[in-house]
Protein backbone atom coordinates (compact mmCIF):
# COMPACT_ATOMS: atom_id res chain seq x y z
CA UNK A 1 0.00 0.00 0.00
CA UNK A 2 2.83 2.71 -1.20
CA UNK A 3 2.42 5.00 -3.85
CA UNK A 4 4.76 4.57 -6.21
CA UNK A 5 7.20 6.80 -7.29
CA UNK A 6 6.45 10.35 -8.54
CA UNK A 7 7.75 14.20 -8.56
CA UNK A 8 6.37 17.02 -6.66
CA UNK A 9 6.27 20.69 -6.89
CA UNK A 10 4.71 23.55 -5.06
CA UNK A 11 2.70 25.87 -7.24
CA UNK A 12 3.22 29.49 -5.86
CA UNK A 13 0.24 29.94 -8.03
CA UNK A 14 -3.00 28.92 -10.25
CA UNK A 15 -1.02 30.03 -13.30
CA UNK A 16 2.09 28.09 -12.22
CA UNK A 17 0.00 25.24 -11.26
CA UNK A 18 -1.71 25.34 -14.63
CA UNK A 19 1.88 25.59 -16.78
CA UNK A 20 3.20 22.66 -14.54
CA UNK A 21 0.18 20.80 -15.59
CA UNK A 22 0.66 22.04 -19.47
CA UNK A 23 4.08 20.63 -19.64
CA UNK A 24 3.69 17.51 -19.32
CA UNK A 25 5.15 15.20 -21.82
CA UNK A 26 3.62 12.38 -24.20
CA UNK A 27 1.75 10.41 -22.07
CA UNK A 28 2.94 11.63 -18.92
CA UNK A 29 0.03 12.07 -16.14
CA UNK A 30 0.63 15.19 -14.15
CA UNK A 31 -2.09 15.56 -11.41
CA UNK A 32 -3.11 18.24 -8.96
CA UNK A 33 -3.11 17.19 -5.28
CA UNK A 34 -4.48 19.13 -2.87
CA UNK A 35 -5.77 17.95 0.39
CA UNK A 36 -5.00 14.41 -0.74
CA UNK A 37 -8.06 12.19 0.42
CA UNK A 38 -9.27 10.46 -2.35
CA UNK A 39 -6.12 10.95 -4.42
CA UNK A 40 -3.47 9.42 -2.17
CA UNK A 41 -5.72 6.49 -1.35
CA UNK A 42 -6.20 5.64 -5.14
CA UNK A 43 -2.16 6.43 -5.36
CA UNK A 44 -1.43 3.77 -2.46
CA UNK A 45 -3.53 1.06 -3.91
CA UNK A 46 -1.91 1.80 -7.71
CA UNK A 47 -5.18 2.71 -9.10
CA UNK A 48 -3.23 6.47 -10.04
CA UNK A 49 0.36 6.54 -10.85
CA UNK A 50 0.50 10.30 -12.19
CA UNK A 51 4.60 10.95 -12.67
CA UNK A 52 4.34 14.09 -11.11
CA UNK A 53 2.02 16.10 -8.25
CA UNK A 54 1.58 19.79 -8.50
CA UNK A 55 0.68 20.76 -4.80
CA UNK A 56 -1.87 23.76 -4.74
CA UNK A 57 -2.05 23.75 -0.94
CA UNK A 58 -0.89 27.25 0.02
CA UNK A 59 -1.75 29.68 -3.40
CA UNK A 60 -2.82 32.75 -2.09
CA UNK A 61 -6.94 32.85 -2.92
CA UNK A 62 -7.87 29.58 -3.39
CA UNK A 63 -9.38 28.67 -0.46
CA UNK A 64 -11.65 30.83 1.42
CA UNK A 65 -15.88 31.08 1.31
CA UNK A 66 -17.51 34.12 0.29
CA UNK A 67 -21.17 35.48 0.06
CA UNK A 68 -22.78 37.23 -2.70
CA UNK A 69 -25.83 38.56 -3.57
CA UNK A 70 -26.96 35.32 -5.54
CA UNK A 71 -24.80 32.17 -4.70
CA UNK A 72 -21.73 31.54 -2.25
CA UNK A 73 -18.52 31.12 -3.73
CA UNK A 74 -16.46 28.29 -2.36
CA UNK A 75 -12.25 28.02 -2.89
CA UNK A 76 -11.41 24.83 -4.60
CA UNK A 77 -8.74 24.40 -1.83
CA UNK A 78 -11.41 24.92 1.23
CA UNK A 79 -10.74 22.21 3.78
CA UNK A 80 -14.31 20.59 3.94
CA UNK A 81 -14.46 20.92 7.78
CA UNK A 82 -14.11 24.84 7.07
CA UNK A 83 -17.09 24.84 4.49
CA UNK A 84 -18.73 22.84 6.80
CA UNK A 85 -18.14 24.84 10.37
CA UNK A 86 -19.14 28.11 7.92
CA UNK A 87 -21.98 30.33 8.93
CA UNK A 88 -22.20 31.57 5.33
CA UNK A 89 -22.58 28.00 4.15
CA UNK A 90 -24.81 26.76 6.81
CA UNK A 91 -27.12 29.84 6.73
CA UNK A 92 -27.40 30.01 2.51
CA UNK A 93 -26.56 26.78 1.10
CA UNK A 94 -28.68 24.71 3.56
CA UNK A 95 -28.14 21.56 1.92
CA UNK A 96 -24.21 21.67 1.35
CA UNK A 97 -23.94 22.16 5.19
CA UNK A 98 -25.98 19.00 5.78
CA UNK A 99 -24.02 16.84 2.87
CA UNK A 100 -20.91 18.19 4.37
CA UNK A 101 -21.29 16.10 7.89
CA UNK A 102 -21.62 13.05 6.42
CA UNK A 103 -17.98 13.35 3.79
CA UNK A 104 -15.47 10.79 5.88
CA UNK A 105 -14.84 11.39 9.36
CA UNK A 106 -13.48 14.88 10.67
CA UNK A 107 -9.64 13.82 10.15
CA UNK A 108 -10.47 13.41 6.66
CA UNK A 109 -12.58 16.48 6.79
CA UNK A 110 -10.22 18.88 8.05
CA UNK A 111 -7.56 17.49 5.20
CA UNK A 112 -9.64 17.17 2.16
CA UNK A 113 -11.10 20.00 0.07
CA UNK A 114 -14.64 21.31 -1.35
CA UNK A 115 -12.51 21.02 -5.02
CA UNK A 116 -10.68 18.07 -4.71
CA UNK A 117 -14.07 16.20 -4.25
CA UNK A 118 -16.07 17.59 -6.88
CA UNK A 119 -12.81 17.21 -9.64
CA UNK A 120 -12.81 13.30 -8.53
CA UNK A 121 -16.45 12.52 -8.83
CA UNK A 122 -16.95 9.45 -7.09
CA UNK A 123 -20.46 8.19 -7.69
CA UNK A 124 -21.17 8.48 -3.95
CA UNK A 125 -19.86 11.37 -2.61
CA UNK A 126 -21.88 14.05 -1.08
CA UNK A 127 -20.30 17.08 -2.76
CA UNK A 128 -20.94 16.21 -6.18
CA UNK A 129 -24.78 15.37 -5.21
CA UNK A 130 -25.02 18.74 -3.59
CA UNK A 131 -23.45 20.55 -6.56
CA UNK A 132 -25.95 18.54 -9.13
CA UNK A 133 -29.07 19.21 -6.53
CA UNK A 134 -28.35 22.95 -6.51
CA UNK A 135 -26.85 23.65 -10.30
CA UNK A 136 -23.72 24.61 -8.69
CA UNK A 137 -21.46 26.27 -11.12
CA UNK A 138 -17.61 25.29 -11.32
CA UNK A 139 -15.27 27.53 -12.45
CA UNK A 140 -11.42 26.15 -13.92
CA UNK A 141 -8.63 28.02 -14.98
CA UNK A 142 -6.08 26.47 -17.77
CA UNK A 143 -3.39 28.75 -19.05
CA UNK A 144 -5.39 29.69 -22.10
CA UNK A 145 -7.75 30.79 -19.82
CA UNK A 146 -10.90 30.32 -17.61
CA UNK A 147 -14.08 28.20 -18.14
CA UNK A 148 -17.43 27.95 -16.28
CA UNK A 149 -18.86 24.34 -15.75
CA UNK A 150 -22.52 23.41 -14.85
CA UNK A 151 -22.29 20.97 -12.46
CA UNK A 152 -25.25 19.02 -14.40
CA UNK A 153 -22.70 18.04 -16.95
CA UNK A 154 -19.60 17.73 -14.82
CA UNK A 155 -20.08 14.27 -13.61
CA UNK A 156 -19.44 11.67 -16.78
CA UNK A 157 -19.09 8.41 -15.49
CA UNK A 158 -17.27 7.26 -11.96
CA UNK A 159 -14.55 9.11 -11.05
CA UNK A 160 -14.65 10.88 -14.48
CA UNK A 161 -15.12 14.24 -15.11
CA UNK A 162 -15.25 16.87 -17.71
CA UNK A 163 -11.94 18.97 -16.58
CA UNK A 164 -9.48 19.15 -18.44
CA UNK A 165 -5.50 17.08 -18.15
CA UNK A 166 -4.12 20.94 -17.86
CA UNK A 167 -7.25 22.43 -15.74
CA UNK A 168 -7.58 23.67 -12.40
CA UNK A 169 -10.38 23.71 -10.73
CA UNK A 170 -10.37 27.39 -9.07
CA UNK A 171 -14.37 27.98 -7.62
CA UNK A 172 -17.66 26.26 -6.94
CA UNK A 173 -20.66 28.52 -6.84
CA UNK A 174 -23.56 27.28 -5.16
CA UNK A 175 -27.06 29.29 -5.70
CA UNK A 176 -28.95 30.97 -2.58
CA UNK A 177 -31.94 30.86 -2.38
CA UNK A 178 -33.85 34.16 -1.80
CA UNK A 179 -37.48 34.22 -1.11
CA UNK A 180 -39.76 31.93 1.26
CA UNK A 181 -38.64 29.58 4.15
CA UNK A 182 -35.57 27.36 3.11
CA UNK A 183 -34.95 23.77 4.64
CA UNK A 184 -32.82 20.84 3.50
CA UNK A 185 -32.48 17.06 4.56
CA UNK A 186 -29.57 14.36 3.75
CA UNK A 187 -29.85 10.98 4.03
CA UNK A 188 -27.79 7.79 3.47
CA UNK A 189 -27.31 4.32 3.60
CA UNK A 190 -22.85 3.41 4.44
CA UNK A 191 -21.90 -0.03 5.71
CA UNK A 192 -19.93 2.19 8.52
CA UNK A 193 -20.04 5.68 9.26
CA UNK A 194 -17.86 7.77 7.17
CA UNK A 195 -17.99 5.12 4.58
CA UNK A 196 -19.00 6.42 0.73
CA UNK A 197 -22.55 5.73 0.56
CA UNK A 198 -24.53 3.05 -1.32
CA UNK A 199 -27.55 5.44 -1.74
CA UNK A 200 -27.45 9.32 -0.68
CA UNK A 201 -30.27 11.42 -0.84
CA UNK A 202 -30.51 14.89 -0.97
CA UNK A 203 -33.40 17.71 -0.85
CA UNK A 204 -33.77 21.23 -0.39
CA UNK A 205 -37.08 22.78 -0.61
CA UNK A 206 -38.36 26.62 -0.34
CA UNK A 207 -42.22 27.41 1.02
CA UNK A 208 -43.89 30.21 0.68
CA UNK A 209 -45.67 31.78 3.95
CA UNK A 210 -49.00 29.47 3.34
CA UNK A 211 -46.59 26.75 3.40
CA UNK A 212 -46.95 25.96 -0.40
CA UNK A 213 -43.45 24.61 -1.94
CA UNK A 214 -42.37 27.29 -4.26
CA UNK A 215 -39.21 25.28 -5.36
CA UNK A 216 -37.75 22.05 -4.66
CA UNK A 217 -34.41 20.68 -6.03
CA UNK A 218 -34.15 16.49 -5.40
CA UNK A 219 -31.09 14.49 -6.56
CA UNK A 220 -30.00 11.05 -5.64
CA UNK A 221 -26.06 9.43 -5.42
CA UNK A 222 -24.64 5.73 -5.44
CA UNK A 223 -27.89 5.11 -7.95
CA UNK A 224 -26.11 5.70 -11.41
CA UNK A 225 -22.70 6.64 -13.21
CA UNK A 226 -22.66 10.33 -11.45
CA UNK A 227 -25.38 12.18 -9.24
CA UNK A 228 -28.83 12.27 -10.45
CA UNK A 229 -31.71 14.89 -10.36
CA UNK A 230 -35.12 13.75 -10.06
CA UNK A 231 -37.13 16.12 -12.42
CA UNK A 232 -40.16 14.63 -12.52
CA UNK A 233 -40.42 14.17 -8.63
CA UNK A 234 -39.72 18.07 -8.61
CA UNK A 235 -42.01 18.93 -11.15
CA UNK A 236 -45.30 17.30 -9.14
CA UNK A 237 -44.01 18.06 -6.17
CA UNK A 238 -43.76 22.42 -6.64
CA UNK A 239 -46.96 23.76 -6.40
CA UNK A 240 -47.72 21.33 -3.22
CA UNK A 241 -48.21 21.72 0.46
CA UNK A 242 -45.44 18.50 0.53
CA UNK A 243 -48.18 16.45 2.12
CA UNK A 244 -46.95 12.93 2.69
CA UNK A 245 -49.28 11.31 0.66
CA UNK A 246 -47.88 14.01 -2.39
CA UNK A 247 -44.15 12.99 -1.75
CA UNK A 248 -45.47 9.48 -1.71
CA UNK A 249 -47.17 9.60 -4.72
CA UNK A 250 -43.99 11.16 -6.30
CA UNK A 251 -41.47 8.95 -5.35
CA UNK A 252 -43.14 6.57 -8.28
CA UNK A 253 -41.08 8.74 -10.48
CA UNK A 254 -37.93 7.98 -8.93
CA UNK A 255 -37.09 4.03 -10.34
CA UNK A 256 -37.41 5.76 -13.93
CA UNK A 257 -34.44 8.21 -13.20
CA UNK A 258 -31.88 6.11 -12.05
CA UNK A 259 -29.77 3.17 -13.60
CA UNK A 260 -28.33 1.53 -10.49
CA UNK A 261 -26.09 -1.41 -10.56
CA UNK A 262 -25.01 -4.52 -8.14
CA UNK A 263 -21.75 -4.10 -6.93
CA UNK A 264 -20.14 -5.95 -4.01
CA UNK A 265 -22.11 -3.86 -1.09
CA UNK A 266 -25.48 -3.86 -2.66
CA UNK A 267 -27.52 -5.30 -5.54
CA UNK A 268 -29.25 -3.05 -7.67
CA UNK A 269 -32.60 -3.74 -6.66
CA UNK A 270 -31.29 -2.94 -2.88
CA UNK A 271 -30.36 0.25 -3.89
CA UNK A 272 -33.62 1.59 -5.95
CA UNK A 273 -35.59 0.39 -3.02
CA UNK A 274 -33.61 2.26 -0.81
CA UNK A 275 -33.02 5.25 -3.46
CA UNK A 276 -37.12 5.51 -3.21
CA UNK A 277 -37.20 5.58 0.78
CA UNK A 278 -34.37 8.05 1.37
CA UNK A 279 -35.35 10.48 -0.87
CA UNK A 280 -39.08 10.12 1.05
CA UNK A 281 -36.92 11.44 4.20
CA UNK A 282 -34.96 14.08 2.75
CA UNK A 283 -37.76 15.81 1.48
CA UNK A 284 -39.82 15.38 4.64
CA UNK A 285 -37.01 16.72 6.10
CA UNK A 286 -36.59 19.38 4.51
CA UNK A 287 -39.87 20.04 4.43
CA UNK A 288 -40.08 19.86 8.59
CA UNK A 289 -37.00 22.14 8.43
CA UNK A 290 -38.62 24.85 6.49
CA UNK A 291 -42.28 24.57 8.34
CA UNK A 292 -40.08 25.16 11.71
CA UNK B 1 12.20 11.25 -8.97
CA UNK B 2 14.27 13.90 -7.01
CA UNK B 3 14.63 13.88 -2.90
CA UNK B 4 13.43 17.01 -1.17
CA UNK B 5 14.73 18.66 1.72
CA UNK B 6 12.13 18.97 3.94
CA UNK B 7 11.73 20.80 7.66
CA UNK B 8 8.66 20.54 9.87
CA UNK B 9 8.02 21.32 13.70
CA UNK B 10 7.34 17.53 15.68
CA UNK B 11 6.24 18.19 19.28
CA UNK B 12 7.77 21.22 19.43
CA UNK B 13 11.28 20.78 17.77
CA UNK B 14 12.12 21.71 14.46
CA UNK B 15 13.08 17.97 12.60
CA UNK B 16 14.91 18.18 8.81
CA UNK B 17 15.20 14.84 6.69
CA UNK B 18 15.60 14.29 2.97
CA UNK B 19 12.64 12.57 1.47
CA UNK B 20 11.17 10.93 -1.67
CA UNK B 21 7.82 12.13 -2.40
CA UNK B 22 6.15 8.72 -2.12
CA UNK B 23 7.01 8.54 1.32
CA UNK B 24 4.21 9.25 3.44
CA UNK B 25 4.35 11.16 6.25
CA UNK B 26 3.69 8.46 8.83
CA UNK B 27 6.63 6.83 7.34
CA UNK B 28 8.30 9.39 8.21
CA UNK B 29 7.83 9.75 11.66
CA UNK B 30 8.39 6.46 12.30
CA UNK B 31 11.04 5.10 9.89
CA UNK B 32 13.23 8.59 9.82
CA UNK B 33 11.97 10.41 13.33
CA UNK B 34 11.77 7.51 15.08
CA UNK B 35 8.55 8.06 17.10
CA UNK B 36 7.13 4.78 16.78
CA UNK B 37 4.02 6.21 19.13
CA UNK B 38 2.04 6.27 15.92
CA UNK B 39 0.98 3.11 14.03
CA UNK B 40 0.45 2.21 10.88
CA UNK B 41 -2.63 0.25 9.87
CA UNK B 42 -4.32 0.25 6.74
CA UNK B 43 -2.42 2.80 5.13
CA UNK B 44 -5.37 3.65 2.75
CA UNK B 45 -6.96 6.23 5.54
CA UNK B 46 -10.16 3.58 6.63
CA UNK B 47 -8.48 2.68 9.62
CA UNK B 48 -7.41 5.68 11.83
CA UNK B 49 -4.35 4.35 14.05
CA UNK B 50 -2.23 6.98 12.08
CA UNK B 51 -3.61 9.66 12.97
CA UNK B 52 -1.64 13.08 14.55
CA UNK B 53 -2.58 16.66 14.72
CA UNK B 54 -1.48 18.95 11.98
CA UNK B 55 -1.58 22.51 12.30
CA UNK B 56 -3.52 21.42 15.79
CA UNK B 57 -6.48 19.63 13.86
CA UNK B 58 -6.76 15.84 13.62
CA UNK B 59 -5.97 13.90 10.40
CA UNK B 60 -5.01 10.90 9.15
CA UNK B 61 -0.97 11.00 8.25
CA UNK B 62 -1.06 8.11 5.90
CA UNK B 63 -2.74 10.25 3.62
CA UNK B 64 -0.41 13.05 3.37
CA UNK B 65 2.89 12.88 1.74
CA UNK B 66 5.85 13.97 3.94
CA UNK B 67 6.90 16.80 1.73
CA UNK B 68 3.51 17.86 2.00
CA UNK B 69 4.01 18.67 5.64
CA UNK B 70 7.24 20.55 4.78
CA UNK B 71 6.94 23.61 6.67
CA UNK B 72 3.73 22.53 9.11
CA UNK B 73 3.38 21.36 12.88
CA UNK B 74 2.92 18.21 13.73
CA UNK B 75 1.73 16.66 17.17
CA UNK B 76 1.79 12.73 17.66
CA UNK B 77 0.94 10.75 20.60
CA UNK B 78 4.25 11.09 22.27
CA UNK B 79 3.35 14.86 22.18
CA UNK B 80 0.25 14.59 24.26
CA UNK B 81 2.40 13.60 27.31
CA UNK B 82 4.21 16.08 29.44
CA UNK B 83 7.50 15.82 28.73
CA UNK B 84 8.58 14.31 32.20
CA UNK B 85 7.59 11.16 31.21
CA UNK B 86 4.56 10.49 32.65
CA UNK B 87 1.20 9.91 30.77
CA UNK B 88 -1.20 12.98 30.52
CA UNK B 89 -4.42 12.45 31.50
CA UNK B 90 -6.46 11.48 28.43
CA UNK B 91 -4.45 8.40 29.19
CA UNK B 92 -4.28 8.13 32.35
CA UNK B 93 -8.17 7.85 31.70
CA UNK B 94 -7.78 5.07 29.07
CA UNK B 95 -5.63 3.19 31.73
CA UNK B 96 -8.12 3.52 34.43
CA UNK B 97 -11.05 2.45 32.22
CA UNK B 98 -9.17 -0.43 30.34
CA UNK B 99 -9.78 1.57 27.27
CA UNK B 100 -7.36 -0.69 25.26
CA UNK B 101 -6.68 -4.19 24.78
CA UNK B 102 -4.30 -4.80 21.99
CA UNK B 103 -3.16 -1.13 21.54
CA UNK B 104 -3.17 -1.07 18.04
CA UNK B 105 -5.95 1.87 17.80
CA UNK B 106 -4.82 3.70 21.10
CA UNK B 107 -2.45 6.12 19.59
CA UNK B 108 -5.53 7.13 17.12
CA UNK B 109 -7.92 7.45 19.73
CA UNK B 110 -6.18 9.50 22.07
CA UNK B 111 -5.46 11.82 19.35
CA UNK B 112 -9.38 11.81 18.15
CA UNK B 113 -10.06 12.10 21.68
CA UNK B 114 -7.53 15.17 22.29
CA UNK B 115 -9.01 16.82 19.32
CA UNK B 116 -12.87 16.80 20.55
CA UNK B 117 -11.53 17.77 24.26
CA UNK B 118 -9.82 20.54 22.59
CA UNK B 119 -13.22 22.13 21.19
CA UNK B 120 -15.74 20.41 23.13
CA UNK B 121 -14.79 20.40 26.85
CA UNK B 122 -18.59 18.67 27.45
CA UNK B 123 -19.19 16.10 24.58
CA UNK B 124 -21.74 13.50 25.20
CA UNK B 125 -22.00 10.21 24.52
CA UNK B 126 -23.13 10.64 20.80
CA UNK B 127 -20.73 13.37 19.97
CA UNK B 128 -17.72 11.23 21.60
CA UNK B 129 -18.82 8.68 19.21
CA UNK B 130 -18.83 10.40 16.30
CA UNK B 131 -15.54 11.98 16.99
CA UNK B 132 -14.09 8.48 16.97
CA UNK B 133 -15.69 6.38 13.85
CA UNK B 134 -13.11 7.15 12.28
CA UNK B 135 -10.91 4.83 14.03
CA UNK B 136 -11.11 1.24 13.87
CA UNK B 137 -10.82 -0.98 17.15
CA UNK B 138 -10.46 -4.37 15.93
CA UNK B 139 -11.14 -5.47 19.79
CA UNK B 140 -13.99 -3.46 19.53
CA UNK B 141 -13.62 -1.88 22.86
CA UNK B 142 -15.22 1.17 22.58
CA UNK B 143 -17.53 1.35 25.31
CA UNK B 144 -14.34 1.95 27.52
CA UNK B 145 -13.10 4.16 24.97
CA UNK B 146 -15.90 6.39 25.00
CA UNK B 147 -15.87 6.28 28.41
CA UNK B 148 -12.37 7.15 28.97
CA UNK B 149 -12.84 10.11 26.98
CA UNK B 150 -16.17 11.18 29.03
CA UNK B 151 -13.67 10.49 32.48
CA UNK B 152 -11.17 12.56 31.47
CA UNK B 153 -13.50 15.68 30.28
CA UNK B 154 -15.58 15.19 33.46
CA UNK B 155 -12.46 15.51 35.39
CA UNK B 156 -10.90 18.60 33.51
CA UNK B 157 -14.27 20.18 33.85
CA UNK B 158 -13.59 19.59 37.87
CA UNK B 159 -10.39 20.89 37.73
CA UNK B 160 -11.42 24.22 36.60
CA UNK B 161 -14.54 24.14 38.99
Amino acid sequence: MKAAEFDYIRADSVAAACAALAAAGPGEERKIIAGGQTLVPLMAMRLARPALLVDIDGIPGLDGIEARDSYVAIGAMTRQRAAELSPAVRDAVPLLARALRFVGHVQTRNRGTVGGSLVHGDPSAEIPLAAVALDAELEAEATGGKRTYAAASFFEGPMVTAIAPDECLVEARFPVWNGGRIGAGFQEVASRRGDFAIVAAAAQVALDGGGTCTRIAAALGGVAPGPVRIAALEDALAGTRLEDGAIDAALASVGGAIEPDDDLHATAAYRGRVAEVLLGRAIREARDEARA
Amino acid sequence: MTARDISLTVNGEIRRANVMPRMTLVDLLRDVLGLTGTHIGCEHGVCGACSILLDGVPVRSCLIFAVQADGHEVTTVEGLADGDGEIGDLQDAFWECHAMQCGYCTPGMLIAGHALLAENPAPDTGEIREAISGNLCRCTGYTQIVEAIALCAARRREGEG
